[in-house]
């Protein structure tokens, strides 16, 4: 089966060209100016065509708490977002703490067919914290890293000893920095918006101290440490210090990061608290320069979802998070058009990146002999994004209902076309 | 001017003129309140829920006595007890109650925010009697309508606010309220009661008590919650009556004639020593009676609806 994929302008992370795109069963074939034959021909029409994203960070509920999200309504709300890859973390119920829950999950993506699952494992048995889980096992059944996120590794002695195994592995440590004393019962960023609202505050040292230990565990294990969702201007010259003394120290930011400070908090909606919490205009301006000098290495959305009923509750009730799968192509075309990125460093961050950190060799790049795994994107749509377009079972977006430019018009996984936008 | 609003949720949303036309309405009904008869029949017929998530005896008793003295059914529902304990979500709680054609929600809760998010889910009128950290708003109308009988107009008066001012839902709504209607003010604490960023208040911090009090006309003391201080903020009741309690001594350095507030229930010997408590120019009690005042005017003008001939209470 030969798929020709004519008008193509590939935007990879180191080029942009156009050409036209033969994908072989599952293999991107040749990139060329000719017209090879095929047994099927599809006109991109001159839109732009990324290496599939990869997305290292979200939550699909899956086992456990099917009622927020499960695999099958993560995998579609990840491919109408422009996503192949999804590293799903290990929170669910039961914890992803051993081989039969990855096999598990691994297995009924496949099932489903859309995306490549891979999960991510707990660092430690149950998310308690104290004991390892059995990282080799986990590995060889599918997983791809570890991290108790959603809780933060309170136990430095522990961190140390999960990052020396992992290490012996060849495998990294994704790291929810947070001191949970320090946060206390804080809801969202503390200053001018938490005096303002009388909503408790969670300071911006609450990740920063973490951080700063997270930094040292990896000089001390010489392991791999990811720092999830980076949300603050002290957490980046922090790690910013840390690729300075050649520490093996990567992290990400999440697009809601980088576009809302915690302003948006001043009418108590739900659906803008999150953990971390939205950050001041400050905040969100570093994650943009982090962005654009490199120290930020890719963009995960920490897709969230929760039922509505859960939203919809008093502030200080009301879970964290939000759903993102769907708005990472709208958000960070926003940094390309304003200039803070261009086009190459979003397939970077969006896609290259990631698969470099989860070596994912035949990922990443819109080239011959990769996997095709492709995102076409209609970057000038303008639309709305509401409850129709929406996939995941989760509505808690801030950007539920609001206008947004920039959409996946076509996934391509594995060659096979698996979603087209007709809005 | 009348007063337009559904809700009464904190006095960061309000203008200075509304503040102000509360204020003359709460003085209306605090002449009412010095009759031998004290009850007007403006809100007969009308049902008032207190709703209550919250413990507090005072503010509840204190919203009773004010809706009985208009005519309204008055009635009390502690939420905590019964309902939400069950797993019924807050607003179907609301709800409930509002289906029996509930007027006017009094809301206590525990959660900055909660009485806004009820506000916006209900038909009925909703008035804050204290959400969280956030605010208070008849207590503080009751405060500035206290100082205002003993030292006429607010504007330019100096105020002190003094204690716990991050845990404060008093504190905040005062703080919103006398900034809009002029008032100098000055806040003090220990550095485990006042929130990181005080920018907002936009009101002179201060460093110590003497610098807090001194020309002060009011001096309002915040109270202690000691069930607080196992949690750090105080390392004993010793030591804040120290550094940050009311004497004469601090009291000799404001203004002549200051006025000593306190919201009550006062920790003897911790905030304030007893003589101050008890000296003339404490208006702790004139305090407690003009609550009453207050909520028979945020009642009334709530619980007026469009149609109903809005007379004068007076
Ligand atoms: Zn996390």
């Amino acid at each position: 089966m030969k798929t020709l994929l004519k008008n193509c302008r590939i935007v990879n992370h180191n080029e942009t060209k156009e050409a036209n795109i033969l994908i072989e069963d599952e293999i991107i074939k040749s990139i060329t100016t000719d017209e090879p034959e095929a047994d099927k021909v599809i006109d991109i029409g001159g839109k732009t065509v990324m290496p599939g994203l990869i997305d290292m960070h979200v939550h699909f509920r899956d086992p456990g708490l099917e009622y927020k999200e499960d695999i099958e309504s993560g995998s579609e709300a990840a491919v109408a977002g422009g996503v192949t890859t999804v590293c799903p973390m290990a929170n669910t119920k039961p914890v992803n703490d051993n081989r039969v829950t990855t096999e598990f999950m691994v297995k009924k993506a496949m099932n489903k067919g859309l995306i490549d699952l891979l999960p991510v494992g707990a660092v430690t048995k149950g998310m308690k914290g104290e004991e390892l889980v059995e990282m080799g096992d986990m590995l060889e059944a599918g997983a791809c890293a570890f991290s108790d996120d959603g809780l933060p590794v309170l136990n430095s002695d522990v961190m140390r000893r999960a990052m020396e195994y992992a290490k012996g592995f060849g495998a990294m440590i994704l790291s929810h920095s947070e001191d949970k004393h320090l946060a206390g019962g804080g809801v969202i960023n503390e200053g001018e918006v938490s005096t303002i609202t009388g909503l408790k505050g969670i300071p911006a040292e609450t990740e920063e101290i973490m951080i700063a230990r997270d930094i040292l565990i990896s000089k001390l294990t010489g392991g791999h440490m990811h720092i999830c969702h980076v949300s603050t201007e002290g957490s980046l010259k922090l790690i910013k210090w840390a690729k300075e003394q050649g520490y093996k120290v990567t992290c990400e930011v999440t697009p809601h990061h980088f576009t809302l400070s915690d302003n948006e908090l001043l009418n108590y909606d739900t659906n803008f608290k999150m953990n971390p919490p939205l950050r001041t205009q400050a905040d969100v301006q570093a994650m943009k320069d982090g962005l654009a000098d490199g120290t930020i290495d890719c963009i995960a959305t920490d897709h969230a979802p929760h039922h509505i009923d859960e939203k919809f509750q008093e502030f200080d009730l009301a879970p964290f998070g939000i759903t993102g799968l769907q708005t990472l192509i709208p958000l960070t075309l926003n940094l390309v058009r304003s200039g803070v990125i261009t086009e190459n460093e979003m397939a970077k961050l969006c896609s290259y990146t990631p698969a470099k950190l989860l070596k994912l060799d035949n990922k990443g790049a819109v080239a011959e002999g990769m996997l095709a795994d492709l995102t076409v994107i209609d970057t000038e749509l303008e639309y709305t994004f509401n409850k129709e377009l929406n996939r995941s079972k989760g509505v808690n977006s801030p950007f539920m209902n609001k206008p947004l430019k920039g959409i996946a018009v076509k996934t391509i996984k594995n060659g096979n076309v698996v979603y087209e936008y007709n809005g | 001017m009348s007063f337009k609003r559904k809700d009464l949720i904190g006095m960061k949303d309000l203008t200075p003129e509304e503040i102000t036309y509360l204020l003359d309405t709460a003085d209306k009904f605090r002449e009412i309140n010095e009759r031998s008869v004290k009850k007007v029949p403006t809100l007969k017929g009308r049902t008032v829920v207190n709703l209550f998530f919250e413990n507090s005896t005072r503010t509840r008793t204190s919203f009773e006595i004010a809706g009985k003295r208009l005519g309204a059914d008055t009635i009390n529902f502690s939420a905590s007890a019964s309902s939400t304990a069950k797993g019924e979500t807050l607003i179907d709680t609301v709800r409930n109650i509002e289906s029996m054609k509930t007027d006017v929600f009094v809301v206590r809760h525990a959660y900055s925010g909660s009485i806004r998010f009820i506000a916006e889910n209900t038909e009925a009128s909703v008035i804050n009697a204290g959400d969280g950290l956030n605010e208070h708003p008849t207590q503080s109308l009751l405060d500035m309508l206290t100082i205002r009988q003993h030292k006429g107009d607010l504007s330019g008066l100096r105020v002190a606010i003094i204690g716990d001012i991050t845990h404060s839902r008093v504190a905040r709504s005062n703080i919103w309220a006398m900034k809009k209607l002029g008032v100098d003010l000055r806040l003090f604490g220990p550095g485990t009661m006042l929130p990181v960023n005080t920018d907002p208040f936009a009101c002179h911090m201060c460093s110590s008590m003497e610098e807090a009090v001194e020309g002060a006309d009011v001096i309002m003391m915040l109270r202690i919650q000691r069930e607080r201080m196992g949690k750090l903020l105080l390392p004993s009741v010793r030591e804040y009556a120290k550094f940050y309690g009311l004497n004469m001594k601090r009291y000799n350095m404001a203004a002549k004639d200051a006025i000593i507030m306190h919201p009550g229930p006062i920790n003897r010997g911790v905030e304030l020593s007893s003589e101050i408590a008890d000296y003339t120019n404490s208006v702790i009690l004139p305090q407690v009676e003009n609550g009453v005042a207050v909520r028979m005017a945020a009642l009334y003008l709530l619980g007026i609806k469009k149609g109903d001939n809005n007379e004068d209470p007076s």
